[in-house]
């Protein structure tokens, strides 16, 4: 399960993501990002309250990372260690700006 | 040994998940251990339901063996679909920047990452990829 929270904050678009970012839930968050991303300069992600996440949510954010970096930045914030953990093993801490 | 006879599709990925999960449970295995082997099972069970029966449908038989002595935890995938070695996929090159990196071999990457041991053989028609985590 994965619930996904949009707010705008000042001139970012935030979404705090919730839950499980899988293969069954990651077209949720693709769906949700090619329909608000059109003129956003600014994306955050939140992972506060993701659990879990496996390449199927890696492939999303790596063609997040790619449209934003065309339009403006991206930032993830509030990484647990565990996922944090993957990022590095799979090179994405390089590529992704976490906080 | 426990073991779980399931239709291999993406819609039963939960329900492995819980299977996997409860084994493991059981063993009090630690919180970033369970991640790493959850997202190893997914990335196995969705490459059997992708590939192995393709277009039609088939089962997948998933046993889960413990030691608690040892703690060694293991995996084992049999499904009768077509001869597929996922560990054959060439590693993705994961220096590269967002814009020359592609997606592909990334799942079977991080099962190798994740897991202590992986081994993949073909018999009686059978795929059974088996893999062992310390936990």
């Amino acid at each position: 399960m994965l619930n996904i929270i949009k707010s705008k904050e000042s001139d970012a678009l935030h979404i705090a993501l919730e839950g499980r970012l899988d293969t069954t839930t990651a077209p949720q968050l693709e769906t949700e990002l090619k329909a608000s991303l059109g003129d956003t300069d600014k994306l955050v992600l939140d992972f506060e309250k993701l659990e879990y996440i496996s390449s199927a949510g890696l492939r999303v954010l790596l063609s997040a990372q790619k449209i934003m970096n065309k339009q403006g930045e991206m930032k993830i914030i509030h990484v647990n260690d565990v996922i944090n953990e993957i990022f590095e093993v799979t090179g994405f801490s390089d590529i992704l700006n976490i906080e | 040994m426990k073991e779980l006879m399931i239709e291999a599709a993406v819609d039963r990925l939960e329900e492995v998940l819980a299977f996997v999960d409860t084994a493991l449970e059981e063993l009090d295995c630690p919180m970033k251990a369970q991640m790493q082997i959850d997202v190893a099972t997914e990335e196995i069970f969705v490459n059997v339901a992708s590939y192995a029966y393709a277009p039609g449908t088939g089962d997948v038989r998933i046993q889960i063996g413990a030691d608690p002595e040892t703690r060694t935890f293991t995996i084992t995938f049999t499904d009768s679909g077509i001869p597929y070695d996922p560990l054959q996929k060439e590693d993705p090159d994961v220096t590269l920047s967002a814009e020359k990196r592609g997606v592909g071999g990334l799942g079977i990457f991080m099962v190798k990452k994740s897991m202590d041991r992986v081994a993949y053989r073909r018999e009686n028609g059978q795929n059974i990829f088996r893999m062992e985590k310390q936990i």
